[in-house]
């Protein structure tokens, strides 16, 4: 459904969110009851206008942040891409506790990762709280080489890796999101993850490259991804600049403030949707185990199977961004699952061969183009400016659990139900959590102010 | 600061990064270079336990020997990479991942570890074995993105008939019989194939629905049943009346399995005196004596340790810095 551009420049989200819901759903009490949340956060300001150049380019911020996130996905794929190998050979520890390390201190991650947000937007300083995910995370790949073959060690040091991570990632789309127009929002985290993307294209080929020279020793990995991840913090510091707000003493930035975000109606119907489709949506593994056994891949090329979807991503996700600015993000989001779904029941359907894989690894890279940078930049508008990062944060925490949460729940069902009965349940709930979506998210074009 | 003096600063610190990967790299590589072991290894030799050196150094990953007779003393160690190895009359599997893209390699050698055959697989290489004639060849790789959960793991087990040439590269096509019934489903993975004497029964493992099972596999036949639930990477004994296997005693995974030794006849388990976690395929010094790969505290740095297989006696350290016993022309007395 269109909603005429007249509302492209309309000043009242939180009324057009109500009366954009489908199908005349939005009952008028839930537009009373949404009024009060509005003047709780009352702070919600009009974010200050970015000077404006749509269509021209994206901002030079836009463009130092995707850089350093390419060295830095160079520096940290380069890793994942040798860290099984490493462990299980070099160190000899068994798949089932490599395993277990990677599943580690999942719940002190999460809590960072909204404490990152919160001190980024307590004393306004996005760029110092992003730079210290990013300095934490190098010093890590060093940790991996002094943490030998102790396993509580090697734990703590992926731990404090992904911890590097998660505090970095709100604060980060925070900028990306301060630092754009409201208009070409989309494109402007499009052109991020891409850039990203090609770092992790470029990580796993660095390793191997040094591995080729150096058989067996790792810690010329370890040590390359050091440097580069340094690098990385270097250009942040140089390049990027910090979009601050003044603190405001009278109104500072709260717990509570942030907790409260979840009361802002179109923000809260978002969180919901967003949750309720990663439960059901399947982590990657899944596309790639269906495709190898529907293809019968040798094992041998089943590692290159990933590479397809980061190609796809990495050719979609600029114009699904830019389309996101003309059609409407959340449309875009729900449709990136949709994308999804396609994907799921060609693996289902009769056709084999190449005909099934490159439009399956397609749709499955077009589902990470249409829905990762596209969400950030859904939200970014619905969100006060001095509560961005605790916003962004909150969503991608909810996300990430989601993710563990479908991973668990699958898991169960296979081990119940056989791994036929698991997928069709699962595909089933995609298409009835896609349905429900349609119902809970405020499918109006965005205003863009 | 303007713009040059970020430039400037940009370019001085890629460039020592660049300097500190590369100087690093060439570092690692002179010093890893000239020091390779060279020592000769004759599968011929009565009465040795061959094994994988992991002794940190220039030995690290090289197939070694020491005289059964005297495991502690200075190992040879050839010029052979493996991550897993074991031999048997006079042929020996060698697993090993190699290449720029990570391929992993089966390789058969023959008796002074030459080269025979090469098979191309993929995967971590994972159990190994050769049954006692030298014919039958088997090992196990797991494979990481293979099934669903990222901390489950898929294998991918296969047996070469080194007689007639042939290859079975995934054993997961042949027809299971699970407590008696036939059995088909998606999800079942085999790993650690043990072969008898005839080279025909082979036991390995089998696991679906979560549950793991020994089964009792007929080459020929191509045929596979049940016998015993919860038995991981079965070792038969030479004289073929009991295995050795690793039994799931804790759910978690912590400490989750313990060796056990199961008498064929009576199908009676006995566990063994190592209460420690063992994670290994054992193979039998001789036919009241096992030994296995355990690592040393909380994971890492494995030695080889031996233990009495009726159940009693204590846990010993046989070698230091070693993986992947291999018995050879061992004493197959009482």
């Amino acid at each position: 459904m269109y909603i005429s551009s007249t509302r492209r420049n309309s000043p009242a989200p939180a009324v057009s969110v109500a009366s954009a819901s489908p199908a005349g759903l939005a009952d008028p009490a839930e537009i009373v009851e949404a009024a009060p949340a509005r003047a709780d956060a009352a702070s919600v300001p009009v974010p200050v206008p970015v000077p404006v150049r749509a269509r021209v380019a994206v901002a030079p911020n836009v463009l130092a942040l995707g850089s350093v996130s390419l060295v830095t996905d160079i520096s940290s794929e380069m890793i994942t891409a040798v860290l099984p190998m490493y462990v299980i050979f070099t160190l000899g520890l068994s798949p089932l506790q490599f395993g277990e390390l990677n599943g580690l201190y999942f719940g002190i991650t999460a809590l960072v990762r909204l404490a990152g947000g919160h001190a980024a937007d307590r004393w306004q300083r996005r760029k110092l709280v992003a730079g210290s995910g990013y300095a934490l995370s190098a010093v890590c790949k060093l940790g991996l080489l002094a943490a030998g073959s102790s396993v509580s060690a090697l734990g703590a040091v992926i731990a404090a890796d992904r911890t590097g991570k998660g505090l970095r990632t709100g604060p980060r789309d925070a900028l990306i999101s301060l630092s754009s127009t409201p208009e070409t929002l989309g494109r402007s985290f499009g052109v991020h993850r891409a850039l990203d993307t090609v770092g992790a294209f470029l990580g796993p080929l660095a390793a191997f490259g040094l591995l080729l020279a150096n058989p067996n020793h790792y810690d010329t990995v370890f040590v390359a991804s050091f440097c580069i991840a340094s690098f990385a913090v270097v250009m942040l510091a140089l390049l990027v600049r910090d979009r601050t707000e003044a603190v405001d003493q009278a109104n500072p930035v709260s717990l509570g403030a942030a907790l409260r975000l979840l009361l802002l109606p179109r923000f809260r119907r978002v969180c919901i949707a967003a949750l309720l489709l990663g439960v059901v949506a399947l982590s990657d593994s899944f596309v790639y185990l269906l495709l190898q056994q529907r293809l019968d891949i040798s094992a041998e090329y089943f590692p290159l199977l990933p590479l397809g979807t980061t190609a796809s991503y990495l050719l979609l996700a600029v114009p699904f961004g830019h389309l996101a600015d003309r059609v409407g993000r959340i449309r875009v989001f729900v449709g990136g699952y949709v994308a999804l779904l396609s994907a799921y029941l060609m693996l289902f359907g009769p056709v084999g061969g190449v005909v099934l894989l490159l439009p399956t690894l397609a749709l499955h890279g077009l589902f990470y183009a249409a829905t990762d940078g596209v969400l950030m930049a859904a939200v970014g508008p619905m969100l006060p400016v001095q509560l961005r990062a605790s916003g962004i944060a909150l969503i991608q925490t909810g996300q990430s659990v989601a993710l563990l949460a479908s991973s668990v729940l699958f898991g169960a069902a296979w081990g119940r139900w056989g791994l036929h009965a698991a997928l069709a349940l699962a595909v089933a709930s995609l298409a009835a959590a896609i349905l429900a979506a349609l119902w809970i998210l405020p499918l109006a074009k965005e205003s863009n102010t | 600061m303007n713009t040059r003096t970020r430039v400037l600063i940009l370019t001085v610190t890629g460039l020592m990064a660049a300097t500190a990967i590369v100087g690093y790299t060439v570092n690692t590589r002179d010093a890893a270079a000239g020091a390779s072991p060279t020592g000769r290894i004759d599968l011929a030799t009565a009465d040795t336990i061959v094994f994988r050196d992991t002794a940190p150094g220039p030995d690290f990953g090289h197939i070694a020997s020491v005289p059964s007779a005297h495991p502690d003393a200075a190992p040879t160690v050839s010029s052979t990479l493996c991550d897993r190895f074991y031999a048997a009359n006079g042929t020996a599997i060698c697993l090993q991942r190699g290449g720029a893209l990570p391929a992993t390699y089966a390789t058969v050698l023959d008796h002074s570890l030459h080269q025979v055959r090469q098979v191309k697989t993929a995967g971590f290489p994972n159990r190994a074995r050769v049954s006692a004639s030298g014919r039958m060849v088997s090992w196990t790789m797991f494979v990481q993105g293979d099934s669903y959960l990222s901390d489950d793991f898929s294998t991918r087990t296969a047996i070469l008939d080194t007689k007639t040439g042939r290859l079975i590269d995934n054993v997961e096509s042949i027809p299971l019989t699970l407590d008696g019934k036939p059995y088909q489903a998606a999800d079942v993975n085999y790993w650690g194939i043990t072969f008898a004497a005839d080279d025909n029964t082979f036991y390995a493992t089998v696991r679906t629905a979560g549950r793991t099972y020994l089964v009792q596999g007929d080459y020929r036949a191509w045929t596979a049943r049940t016998l015993q639930e919860n038995v991981e990477c079965p070792s038969l004994s030479p004289d073929g009346t009991r295995i050795v296997f690793k039994k799931r005693v804790n759910a978690s995974a912590n400490r989750p399995w313990r060796l056990y030794v199961l008498d064929l006849r009576t199908m009676a388990e006995t566990p063994l005196a190592d209460e420690h976690s063992i994670d290994d395929q054992a193979a039998w010094l001789n036919n009241s004596t096992v030994m296995y790969g355990r690592p040393r505290q909380s994971g890492g740095d494995w030695d080889i340790w031996a233990v009495p297989a009726d159940g009693g006696g204590a846990p010993r350290i046989l070698i230091h810095d070693a993986s992947s016993p291999t018995p050879l022309g061992t004493d197959t007395g009482p």
